[in-house]
Order: C-alpha cells, then sequence, then structure tokens
C-alpha cells in the first residue's frame, strides 16, 4: 500500500502517453474543456466576448486570485486552510501603496507585502503547528484582527495620488500585460517546484499522510510553517497585481476574496482532504470564473446572478470528483 | 468540576471580569436599558450560533448560514410584495425555504459524501447569488406595523426576539444536554465511524441538525427583517463567521465530540459585551473587531496548554 503515502500523482501506471496524461491531469483538463466550451459558447452568440482586448481585460484583472490561489493550493494540500487571505491582500495593498506615496523607493514598496505577507502568516503558521489550534480558526481570528486593524489604522481614507511607475499591473512584457505573465510563470515555476522537487513533494506527503511523513523523518511542522509562509509570500505577489491596477488603494478588503480564492482551488481539483492537487488546476479555475463573470454579462444575463452560477458549479464540481472518486476506489477494491 | 468545565469557568471569568472594566469606563454601560437593547441586538447570531454548536459538535461546520438569512429575507419580501401573499404566508414560506436549504446542505454531506466545508461553500455562494438574482438589488420596504413587534418591541418585559432566542437556548441545551439525539451528537463528532457501528441513527441525526441550522437561519432572517424593516439581499453577510466565532470561544471542538451550549451562550454574551462596551468606551468598532480577534486566538491558546498540562 505504498500508494497511499506517495502524492497520488507521483507513481502513475505505465501507459500510453497520452492516457498517461489524462489520468493524472484528468480534472485540469475538465477545467480546461470548460473553459473552451464557455469562450466558444458565448463568442459564437457575441463575438465580442472573445475579441482580445476583452479576453486581455478580463483575465488581467483577475490574474491575482490564480496568484493568491497558488498558496491556498499548498495549504489545501497541507489539510490547511487560511480564511484571512482576503484581508491581508487589503492590509498588504495599503502596506505597500502607504510606501510608495510616502516618497521611497519604488521597488521598497514592491517588496514590502511579500516580505509582510510571509512574516504575517508566519504567526498563524506556528499558532497551528506548535501550539496546536485548528488553522481555521486561528485564521478566522487572523481576519478579524487584520479586518479590523486596517480600518482602524487608515481611518477607512483611500491612497490616491500613487506614483505611475509604482503601477505594475499597468506594464506589460513583449505586449502581453503584466499580470497574466505574473499568473503564468508562478503557475509554472510553483507547479513544477512542487512536482519535481523532494521539498515540494514532501508537501504533498504530509497532507496525505502526516503520521507516515513523520515516521519517514520529515519535519511536518516545520512544513506546516513553511506552507503558511510561503502562501504569504504568494499573497504578497497578489496583492501587487492587485493593488497597481488602479490610481487609488481602497482600505476596505475585497469582499469575500477568501472564499473566492479557497473556492478556485477546490475547483482546481485539490482535495480538502489534503494530498492531491495542483496549482495548475487552481489557476485555471479562477481563469474560468472571470470568464463567467464577464461571459455573463455578454449574454445579457443580469450580473446579479453571477454568483448563484459560481455555486451551482463548485456544487457540480465537487460533486463530479466525489463520484469519481468512488467509483475510483471500488475499481480498486477489485 | 474544573476539569469539565474548566472552559466555560475560564469565560464566566472573561465575562464578568469585561462587565466589571467596561462600567468603569463609561456609565451607560451597565444600564437595564442597554443591556436589553444589546440582547436585541444579539438575537439574530444566537439564533443560529446554538444549533451551530450541534453541528460543529457533530463534527461539521455551515458557512451557508449568512446566505440562507438573505435567501430567506429577500424571500418574505418578494413573496409578500411582488407576488401578493399575506405576510404570515411569505414568512411560513420563507421559514420552509430555510428548512429547505438546511436539508440541501444535509444532502450533500450525507448522501454525496462532500466534506461539510466545501458543500457549505458551494451553498454559501449559490444561496446569497439566488438572493441577489431574485432581488436584482431591489430592497423591499413598508412592512406592516403590527410585523415590527417581533423585532423592534417589547414583549412581557423583554425584547419580543429575546424570548425566542430563550426558547431556542432551552429547546438547544436540553437536546444536547439530555436526550439520545444529543448524546448522539457527541458520538457522531467523536467517531462517526464508531457511532455507525454502535447502530445509531448517524445519518438522521446530521440531517436534522442541518435542517435545523438552516430553519434557525430562517428565523433570524425574518427577526432582522422585523428590526430593520427592510428586506436587502445581503442581509447576513459574515453571519457565518460571528456565529462561528462564539461557538468556538465557547469551547466548542472545531474537530467535533466536544462542547456545550452553556459554552456558545458565554461565548456570545462575551462577544456582544466586548463590542457594545468598547464601542461605549469611545473605541471605534473596528478596533473591537480586533479585540474580539485576539480574544478568539488568547482563549484557545490557553484552553490549548491548560489541556497540555492536564495531559502531563
Amino acid at each position: 500500500m505504498t500508494s497511499q503515502i506517495l502524492p497520488a500523482r507521483a507513481n502513475p501506471p505505465a501507459a500510453a502517453p497520452l492516457r498517461r496524461f489524462f489520468s493524472e491531469y484528468g480534472h485540469e483538463c475538465v477545467v480546461a474543456l470548460a473553459i473552451l466550451v464557455l469562450l466558444v459558447g458565448v463568442g459564437l452568440y457575441n463575438p465580442r466576448f472573445i475579441s482580445a482586448r476583452n479576453l486581455g481585460s478580463i483575465f488581467s484583472g483577475n490574474a491575482y486570485v490564480a496568484i493568491a490561489a497558488i498558496g491556498m493550493t499548498i495549504l489545501i494540500v497541507m489539510r490547511q486552510i487560511d480564511l484571512s487571505v482576503g484581508a491581508l491582500i487589503g492590509v498588504l495593498a495599503t502596506i505597500s501603496g502607504s510606501i510608495a506615496v510616502s516618497g521611497a523607493p519604488i521597488w521598497l514598496a514592491w517588496l514590502a507585502p511579500v516580505l509582510c505577507g510571509m512574516a504575517i502568516n508566519a504567526v498563524s503558521g506556528l499558532l497551528v503547528a506548535y501550539a496546536g489550534i485548528p488553522a481555521i480558526v486561528v485564521t478566522l481570528g487572523m481576519m478579524a484582527v487584520l479586518q479590523g486593524g486596517l480600518i482602524s489604522v487608515t481611518g477607512g481614507a483611500w491612497i490616491s495620488n500613487l506614483p505611475a511607475d509604482f503601477l505594475l499591473a499597468k506594464m506589460a512584457v513583449f505586449g502581453l500585460p503584466m499580470p497574466l505573465v505574473w499568473a503564468i510563470v508562478l503557475t509554472i515555476a510553483a507547479g513544477l517546484w512542487l512536482r519535481l522537487t523532494p521539498y515540494g513533494r514532501s508537501f504533498y506527503l504530509i497532507g496525505g499522510n502526516a503520521e507516515a511523513a513523520r515516521a519517514v523523518g520529515l519535519p511536518v511542522r516545520r512544513r506546516i510553517v513553511m506552507a503558511f509562509v510561503i502562501h504569504g509570500a504568494f499573497a504578497g505577489l497578489a496583492t501587487l497585481m492587485f493593488a497597481t491596477q488602479l490610481q487609488v488603494i481602497q482600505s476596505t478588503t475585497p469582499p469575500n476574496l477568501e472564499l473566492l480564492v479557497i473556492t478556485a482551488s477546490v475547483i482546481g481539483g485539490v482535495s480538502i482532504l489534503g494530498g492531491t492537487g495542483t496549482v495548475f488546476g487552481s489557476s485555471l479555475a479562477a481563469v474560468l470564473f472571470a470568464a463567467i463573470g464577464s461571459a455573463l454579462i455578454f449574454v445579457n444575463v443580469s450580473a446579479y446572478w453571477q454568483r448563484a452560477f459560481i455555486g451551482a458549479l463548485i456544487l457540480l464540481t465537487v460533486g463530479a470528483d466525489m463520484l469519481r472518486r468512488r467509483r475510483a476506489a471500488s475499481a480498486g477494491g477489485k | 468540576m474544573l476539569k469539565r468545565h474548566g472552559h466555560e469557568a475560564v469565560l464566566a471569568v472573561l465575562v464578568v471580569g469585561a462587565l466589571f472594566i467596561l462600567s468603569l469606563q463609561s456609565d451607560r454601560f451597565l444600564t437595564l436599558d442597554n443591556l436589553l437593547n444589546q440582547s436585541r441586538l444579539m438575537a439574530e447570531v444566537a439564533l443560529v450560533a446554538l444549533p451551530m454548536t450541534f453541528v460543529i459538535i457533530s463534527g461539521g461546520i455551515d458557512l451557508s448560514v449568512g446566505s440562507t438569512m438573505g435567501l430567506c429575507a429577500i424571500l418574505v419580501g418578494v413573496l409578500w410584495q411582488s407576488a401578493g401573499l399575506p405576510l404570515p404566508a411569505a414568512i411560513a414560506l420563507s421559514l420552509l425555504a430555510g428548512l429547505a436549504c438546511g436539508l440541501f446542505n444535509g444532502l450533500l454531506i450525507i448522501r454525496f459524501g462532500m466534506p461539510p466545508l466545501i458543500a457549505t461553500l458551494g451553498t454559501l455562494a449559490l444561496y446569497r447569488g439566488l438572493a441577489e438574482g431574485i432581488s436584482q438589488a431591489r430592497s423591499v420596504r413598508g412592512y406592516p406595523e403590527w410585523f415590527a413587534r417581533l423585532g423592534q418591541g417589547d414583549s412581557w418585559g423583554l425584547p419580543s426576539q429575546v424570548w425566542l432566542v430563550l426558547l431556542m437556548l432551552a429547546i438547544c441545551g436540553i437536546v444536547l444536554g439530555l436526550t439520545r439525539w444529543g448524546r448522539t451528537i457527541y458520538a457522531i463528532g467523536s467517531s462517526e465511524t464508531a457511532a455507525r457501528f454502535a447502530g445509531l441513527p448517524v445519518d438522521a441525526t446530521k440531517y436534522a441538525i442541518y435542517a435545523a441550522t438552516g430553519l434557525a437561519s430562517a428565523m433570524a432572517a425574518i427577526v432582522f427583517v422585523s428590526r430593520v424593516s427592510t428586506t436587502r439581499s445581503d442581509m447576513g453577510t459574515g453571519l457565518e463567521l460571528d456565529a462561528i466565532t462564539a461557538v468556538v470561544l465557547g469551547g466548542t471542538s472545531i474537530f467535533g465530540g466536544r462542547g456545550t451550549i452553556l459554552g456558545t451562550a458565554l461565548g456570545l454574551i462575551l462577544v456582544q459585551t466586548l463590542e457594545n462596551g468598547l464601542s461605549l468606551a469611545g473605541v471605534k468598532g473596528d478596533g473591537t473587531v480586533v479585540l474580539i480577534g485576539l480574544v478568539l486566538i488568547v482563549t484557545l491558546l490557553v484552553g490549548a496548554l491548560m489541556d497540555r498540562r492536564l495531559r502531563a
């Protein structure tokens, strides 16, 4: 039964390469297919939907969700969760913006959110790993602290007059919008790191079976703290793509952002039971959300129905995943 | 005694301490008027937090309560004003809808085997989305006079909705502490497999507690609509986190198997006392939120350390 303690995708059966790819990345393919169907379907109805300009704006405007979902995916693979990520991004945006308008060098305004994100999440990680308080409770408390702290420090004032060279998300690389490039590069880098390095794979081992991980000598508690810190770094990077889109930074945090990020991870195939899931899936799911939100407008459905669609989509995806898993389990039992 | 109810004792001391310190900060705090008004304001969270205690003791969680509340509030308004039903009928249908929302959560969790966190995360989006879609961001106003009595008036010397909370408190306390159903809930939370092998009605009990939570959310919605005389689709946003905070602060283990109604009641009182007392003492609302977050973390930290000491 070694397959129980190894990452679920580390040891695929020998098969034709294409079949092997589908059996390993079946879930990601389903999400990608859903995106494709949506793009073609809505594009036939209203060609303006698939214009390069519209697609570019919806994907780069939502790239920060995909980036934040990378860190969340690592956490959920480890059977942890972070409810405070929305509030954290709000706090980091304000920190970054305050530094930018204070006249300090711009690189400092870009670096600070990443470092602060790592430091704040290190506190959550330590409380979870060493004090033994469940992550859902620690991060619930952290959410209150960050949200309340942000408003009481800023007094609700917005930051405006941001220097033009601060607006990272407005820049382009080889003609592609910066947020899109970052989301793609970070997803691929994180995906390869998790899949190919022993360190990255240890997260799957711990999430799949913490006892076994401890038995083979992995420092489980240190890795849990590390997962929180890495997640904090991605929250900082997401903040950069979020806060530098507009001329102003609001002191309120985007409502329900944490749920959007968690949902992207889950729809992307990260099992909440730990041990499986990839960042490719979570990024694709973030793309899918962005596309759905925009598509509803292009087919003349009121945007107020958007959340109902996303909710139904979550339940369908998870339901299909449960069925697939049950079928796989009964097939394996024979 | 202290070993069994250590957490409740700590909480009770915290509540008394908070009452004492806060009454020194403002002479408007410890007055009958203020305390009655506070009990009115905490009614909606209390109605939801009490059955939520059952859900969390059973090892589950329900994130969809705030959205259920929003959907039920919208249904009252739309059925009454747009569909032209009499208000009592609209209220009854809205309560039924809350029950249905809870049962649907149960269906996803029990029949389809989804983890409760994920299933109710999905229904959180779904129910809120339905509320937004049905209402199209229009609010409903102009409720009749008699309806306001539930949320704004007094009955027998207390705010009307407080009687509803006390009734819910009594029912939940008795069911959890003194009946077979209550013990079944603890058994499910400790080990669902063992409970199943012991022949306990695991599935029926779980359906019942999710349905009860849905129904309670609908009741909270009606109390809320009556209190503010308006219906909007964003009602109850964040209610799930307030309710869970009160339950967990009350000593219920998020892993299940442990917790009491008394603890949840104390948790609710502590949160409301801090919010009100601090705002009267001149702390802005957001500073209060920070403190509640800190109290939550520190209480659990102390609890975890005490547990370790007791075991060692």
